[in-house]
C-alpha cells in the first residue's frame, strides 16, 4: 500500500489526485468494455469479423491508455503544458499529412497508418488545444506583455481549419465550442456573451431560411416522415424494445440493423439490452465526473489549472452529452462518440490523455508550489509558450 | 465569487472611469470571474444532463413509437392459446408464417418493384399495388401469410424498402369438424366467431395489447367439452342424413346432462374455419343456438313433467282424448287419434296434442310461463358462444297460446335451450346451463338450480323410455344402453301459416334411461319423403333413426357401457304407484 509516513513519488501521487475522479473514469472504462460486448458482436458479425472483435480491441487499446492516463496524471502543470504542445504539433503535422496522403475512408481523410496502427490524430489534438487555449487565456490575463487573447484567438482557426479541410465536422464543433466556453470561463464580457449568442441564432435562422442543405437537415430532425431516418428510428426502436430492463445481455434484436452500435449509437444498443435504468447509471456517471471536475476547478486557485479543468471537462462532457442527445433523438444526427464506452482506438487513447491531464491539473498543490511561480514569474516568461 | 473580491486591483484600474474605460473594459478578460463562470458552466452541465435523464425515463416510459414498429405493432397478429378438445385433441392452434410488407418512401424505383413483385406473386393486382407503393405511407402491406417459398423469392429480389414480418396463423387441422363451436380468427388473428372470439373476450385481447404474448406457447390450451371423435361421427351421420332426406339443413349435439358439457355440436351445411369465406351465408348459421324454432311434440316432455311436478297430476291421472279439444273457433286434434281416455303415460307415448293441452290448461298460464321461465324456456340462454338468440314469444298470451305452448307450436327457441330444459327433467330435477367448457360434475352441481322434483324426474325417464319401448322413438332404441327418448315434428311457419308440408322433425334421446348420462339431439330441417320412409315426413321415420345410428357408433366411444340385460326395477316409484305400462 501506499504509505504516508515517507514521501515518495508514487505516494506524493495518491495522496493528492482526485481519487474519486479516477474512480469514476476507471468504472467508466470497465462499463464501457461490458457494454461493448453488446453493442460490438452484431457489427463484427456484420463485418465478419469474431464475435468479440470490437472487444478484444478496445481492451488492446484501454491497456495502454490506462498506463497514458496513469503516467500523464504524474506530471506537473508545466510539464503538461510542454506535453501538450509537443502533441499538438505532431498531431497538426499528422493532419496535414493524412490530408494529403491518409486512405479516404467514408469521403473523408481522417486516417494515417502509422507502423501498421490507424490512427485519427484529430482525436489527439482535441485535448492538446484545450490546454494550450486556456494557457493562453490564463497567461494573457496574468501577464500584460503576453497578447493571450489574441493567441488564443489565432489558436482555434489554426486548429479546425485543417479538420473542416478533411472534413470533420463534429469535431470542427466540438472544439469550437470548447473554446468559446473557454473564452466564457476566462471572463469574456456579457455583452459579447450575449452579443454573439444572439448573432448566433440569427446566423442559424438566416442559415435555416437561405440555405437548402442546413433547412434539409433541421426538417428531417423535426419531421420523421421526411427522408432518411433510418439510423434514430432504429434507435427509437432499441428503447422501446428495451424498456426500463432490457431484453437481457445478447436478447436484443434490434441492434443488429441498428448502423454504428458499437460507436455513435452504443447507448441505443445499451438500452435495449440492459435498458433504461443502465442508461441512466451512465449518464450518472458522466455527470458525477464532470461535476465533481467543475467543482475542483471552482476551488483551484491556479488560473491556467482552473481554465484547463473547466475546458477538458466542458469537451468531455459535451462530446458525451451530444452522442446521448442524439441517441435519444433530442438532436439531429452527429457523428459523435460517447467518451470511454464506444470502440475507437484513437478515440480511447485521446481520451485518456485528457483524463490524464485533468487528474493531473486537479491534484491537490501546497500553496507555497504556486506561490513560486510567481516571483519566478519573469523567468518563466523567457522560455517561450511553456 | 470569493475570488472576484479578492484580486480587484490587478484587473479593474479603478481611477479612469469614463465613457472610454467601459469600451476598454469589453476588450478585458476577466479572468477573476472564472470560478464564477466556471459554476455557470456547472449549472449549464446540470440542466443538460436533467434534459437527457428526463428523456430516458420518457422513453422508458412511453416508447417512441415510429415507422414500422408503430406500424406494424397493430397490424402484426397476435398469439392465441391453442384449443383443445376434452381428451387434449388439438382443434386450433397457431402456425408460424411470414407476412411481406414494403416502406414506400424507400422504394427508389416503384415501377420496378411492381414488376418484379408481381412476377414473383402473380396473384397480386399490379395496378392496385403501384397505387398503394405511390402512396406516401409508411407501411402497407403486399401480401399476407406467403409460403417459406414465396418468401425465399421475394427476398431473392432485393428490393429496398420491402421486408418480411413474421405472423401467426391461425389453423384449423379438423377442418370442418368443430366449425360452428370454434368459430374462427381473421388474417389479424383477432377471434370472430365462436369459441375464438369467447378467448378474446376474456381478456387475451388485452393481453396483446400489453405485449405479453409472444407465442400460443406463453398461454395455457382452452380445454372444450367437445370430444373430437363424437363430433366427428356425428358430422357424418348427419351429412349422410342431409343427403338422404334431400334436407335443408341438419343439426344436433350431444350433451352430457349432469355436467351441462356439450360434448358434440354439428349444424349442416357448415364451412371450414381455415377458409371462412362462406361462413356468413344465410343457411350457414349454428342451428343449435342461433336458429330459432318451434319444438312440436319435444315440448311435451314440458309439459307432462310441468304437470307432475305441479302435484295437481300424478303418473295415473287421467285425459279424456275421444274428441277434438274445441277453443272458439279452432280444434286441436291428435295426430294418431286414440280416441280414448289416457293415462299420462299413453299421452305421452301416443304424442296426444289433446292430452298436453289440456295439462297446461288444467294448471293455466300462469304456472305455464312460470314454468317455462323457470327452465330458460322465454329467455335468451347465453353460453360461451357468442352467437345467440333469443326466443320468439307470443305477443299476447292467452289459453289458446298455452294450448298450443303445451304441444309445441307458438313458442319458438333455441335447440340448446329445449335441450337444456330436457336434460333437467331427466338428471334429477338440476338446470344447467350448458357449457362449451370442459368442466366437472362437482363444478356443474355449484350452478346448478333445482327445477322439478326428483320424483317428477323419474316420471320422465319413465316415460320417455317407454317412448322407445312402444311409442315413436323405437327406431332409436339401440340395444345395451337403454335408450329413451322423444320424437318431435313439427310444422313449419311458411309466410305466416303453417306448412302441411314442410316440417322441422327432432329427435331428443337419453340414455342410459336409468341414470340418465347423455342427451342427444337430431334437428332434420324439411326432410323429403323417401321410399324406406313410405312417404312419412314426421321424427320417427327420420330425426329418430339418424340419431339411433349416431348412438350406435358414438355410445362406444363414451364412458358408459352397454349392457346385454335390462336393469332390474329401473323406475322402482313408478313400479310402486303402478303406472300404465309397469304390469
Amino acid at each position: 500500500m501506499v504509505s504516508r509516513a515517507e514521501r515518495s513519488i508514487v505516494g506524493d501521487w495518491w495522496w493528492t489526485i482526485d481519487r474519486f475522479l479516477l474512480a469514476s473514469l476507471l468504472a467508466l472504462m470497465v462499463a464501457g468494455l461490458v457494454l461493448l460486448m453488446a453493442g460490438g458482436p452484431p457489427v463484427a458479425e456484420r463485418l465478419g469479423l469474431s464475435t468479440f472483435h470490437f472487444v478484444h480491441r478496445q481492451v488492446m487499446f484501454l491497456l495502454p491508455g490506462i498506463g497514458i492516463m496513469l503516467a500523464v496524471s504524474f506530471l506537473s502543470p508545466r510539464l503538461v503544458r510542454r506535453v501538450a504542445l509537443f502533441i499538438y504539433l505532431i498531431s497538426l503535422a499528422l493532419i496535414m499529412l493524412a490530408l494529403h496522403f491518409g486512405p479516404e475512408i467514408k469521403g473523408a481523410h481522417r486516417w494515417i497508418n502509422i507502423g501498421g496502427v490507424g490512427i485519427q490524430p484529430s482525436e489527439f489534438v482535441k485535448p492538446a488545444f484545450v490546454i494550450l487555449a486556456a494557457w493562453a487565456f490564463s497567461e494573457g490575463s496574468r501577464r500584460s506583455d503576453m497578447p493571450g487573447a489574441g493567441l488564443a484567438l489565432l489558436l482555434l482557426p489554426a486548429t479546425i481549419v485543417p479538420l473542416v479541410m478533411q472534413p470533420d465536422f463534429g469535431q470542427t464543433m466540438l472544439i469550437t465550442i470548447t473554446w468559446a466556453g473557454l473564452f466564457f470561463i476566462a471572463g469574456l464580457h456579457w455583452f459579447w456573451v450575449v452579443g454573439l449568442g444572439g448573432a448566433g441564432l440569427i446566423g442559424i435562422g438566416a442559415a435555416y431560411q437561405f440555405m437548402p442543405h442546413v433547412r434539409g437537415r433541421i426538417q428531417r430532425f423535426m419531421d420523421k416522415d421526411s427522408g432518411d431516418t433510418f439510423q434514430v428510428d432504429t434507435a427509437m426502436e432499441s428503447f422501446a424494445h428495451g424498456g426500463w430492463f432490457g431484453t437481457g445481455p445478447g436478447e436484443g434484436t434490434v441492434k443488429r440493423i441498428l448502423p454504428d452500435a458499437h460507436t455513435d449509437f452504443i447507448f441505443s444498443a445499451t438500452a435495449e439490452e440492459f435498458g433504461v435504468i443502465v442508461c441512466l447509471l451512465v449518464l450518472f456517471i458522466y455527470a458525477l465526473i464532470v461535476l465533481r471536475g467543475l467543482s475542483l476547478a471552482r476551488r483551484n486557485e491556479d488560473t491556467f489549472c482552473r481554465l484547463a479543468t473547466a475546458g477538458l471537462l466542458l469537451m468531455f462532457g459535451l462530446q458525451a452529452s451530444i452522442n446521448m442527445a442524439v441517441n435519444t433523438h433530442l438532436m439531429p444526427a452527429k457523428g459523435m462518440t460517447l467518451p470511454f464506452i464506444s470502440y475507437g482506438g484513437s478515440s480511447l487513447l485521446s481520451l485518456a490523455l485528457a483524463m490524464g491531464f485533468l487528474i493531473a491539473l486537479t491534484r491537490r498543490r501546497p500553496r507555497a508550489e504556486l506561490m513560486d511561480r510567481y516571483p519566478a514569474a519573469p523567468a518563466a516568461a523567457t522560455a517561450p509558450q511553456a | 465569487m470569493s475570488a472576484d473580491d479578492s484580486l480587484p486591483q490587478d484587473a479593474s484600474p479603478a481611477p479612469r472611469r469614463g465613457v472610454f474605460g467601459h469600451v476598454r473594459d469589453l476588450f478585458r478578460l476577466r479572468v477573476d470571474k472564472s470560478t464564477a463562470r466556471v459554476a455557470v458552466v456547472a449549472l449549464g452541465f446540470t440542466a443538460l444532463f436533467g434534459v437527457i435523464g428526463g428523456r430516458l425515463v420518457m422513453l422508458a416510459v412511453s416508447p417512441e413509437q415510429t415507422g414500422l414498429r408503430k406500424a406494424t405493432s397493430s397490424a402484426i397478429s397476435a398469439a392465441r392459446p391453442d384449443i383443445v378438445d376434452r381428451n387434449g385433441e388439438t382443434l386450433a392452434t397457431d402456425v408460424k408464417s411470414v407476412s411481406i410488407f414494403a416502406e414506400p418512401r424507400n422504394i427508389i424505383d416503384k415501377d420496378e418493384a411492381v414488376e418484379l413483385l408481381t412476377a414473383v406473386l402473380p396473384d397480386l393486382n399490379a395496378r392496385e399495388l403501384r397505387e398503394r407503393l405511390g402512396t406516401k405511407r409508411g407501411f402497407i402491406w403486399i401480401k399476407r401469410e406467403v409460403t417459406p417459398r414465396q418468401q425465399a423469392e421475394v427476398h431473392r429480389l432485393g428490393i429496398p424498402g420491402v421486408g418480411f414480418v413474421p405472423e401467426h396463423k391461425r389453423v384449423y387441422p379438423n377442418g370442418n369438424a368443430a366449425a360452428h363451436v370454434l368459430g374462427f380468427a381473421n388474417v389479424d388473428n383477432v377471434g370472430i366467431a365462436g369459441m375464438e372470439k369467447y378467448i378474446d373476450s376474456q381478456g387475451l385481447q388485452d393481453l396483446n395489447g400489453a405485449g405479453f404474448t409472444r407465442a400460443s406457447t406463453d398461454l395455457k390450451p382452452v380445454e372444450l367439452s367437445i370430444d373430437l371423435r363424437v363430433q366427428h361421427a356425428m358430422r357424418d351421420e348427419l351429412a349422410k342424413a342431409l343427403e338422404k332426406y334431400r334436407a335443408k339443413a341438419t343439426a344436433g349435439m350431444v350433451l352430457d346432462v349432469n355436467t351441462g358439457e356439450v360434448v358434440a355440436l354439428v349444424s349442416l351445411p357448415d364451412f371450414d374455419p381455415n377458409n371462412p369465406v362462406d361462413a356468413l351465408e344465410k343457411d350457414r348459421i349454428n342451428r343449435i343456438n342461433v336458429g330459432v324454432f318451434e319444438m312440436g311434440s319435444t315440448f311435451k316432455a314440458l309439459t307432462v313433467a310441468m304437470a307432475l311436478d305441479s302435484g295437481k297430476y300424478n303418473i295415473n291421472s287421467s285425459f279424456d282424448a275421444r274428441a277434438k279439444l274445441r277453443y272458439g273457433k279452432f280444434a286441436i286434434g291428435d295426430y294418431h287419434a286414440t280416441n280414448r281416455i289416457l293415462t299420462v303415460p299413453e299421452v305421452f307415448v301416443h304424442s296426444s296434442n289433446i292430452g298436453t293441452a289440456k295439462m297446461a290448461l288444467g294448471l293455466g298460464v300462469e304456472a305455464h310461463k312460470a314454468f317455462l321461465r323457470k327452465l330458460g324456456q322465454l329467455e335468451r340462454m347465453q353460453t360461451e358462444l357468442p352467437e345467440s338468440a333469443a326466443p320468439i314469444l307470443p305477443q299476447r298470451w292467452g289459453e289458446l297460446n298455452t294450448m298450443t305452448i303445451a304441444f309445441g307450436h307458438g313458442l319458438a327457441v333455441a335447440p340448446l335451450q329445449s335441450v337444456a330444459a330436457v336434460a333437467a327433467l331427466v338428471n334429477g330435477g338440476y338446470m344447467i346451463t350448458p357449457t362449451f367448457l370442459k368442466r366437472t360434475e362437482a363444478e356443474a352441481r355449484t350452478k346448478a338450480v333445482r327445477v322439478i322434483k326428483p320424483e317428477t324426474s323419474e316420471g320422465m325417464r319413465y316415460v320417455m323410455r317407454l317412448n322407445a319401448e312402444r311409442g315413436s322413438a323405437n327406431r332409436a332404441a339401440i340395444a345395451g344402453f337403454f335408450v329413451g327418448g322423444k320424437t318431435g315434428t313439427a310444422e313449419k311457419v311458411i309466410n305466416g301459416r303453417y306448412s302441411k308440408t314442410k316440417n322441422l322433425t327432432t329427435f331428443t334421446a337419453v340414455y342410459p334411461m336409468d341414470n340418465p348420462r347423455y342427451l342427444f339431439l337430431t334437428i332434420i330441417d324439411e326432410p323429403q319423403a323417401t321410399p324406406e320412409t313410405f312417404g312419412f315426413t314426421t321424427s320417427g321415420w327420420n330425426a329418430a333413426p339418424v340419431a339411433g345410428n349416431i348412438i350406435e357408433r358414438v355410445a362406444p366411444l363414451l364412458s358408459v357401457p352397454p349392457r346385454f340385460e335390462a336393469p332390474e326395477r329401473p323406475f322402482p316409484l313408478m313400479t310402486r304407484l303402478g303406472a300404465w305400462g309397469t304390469r
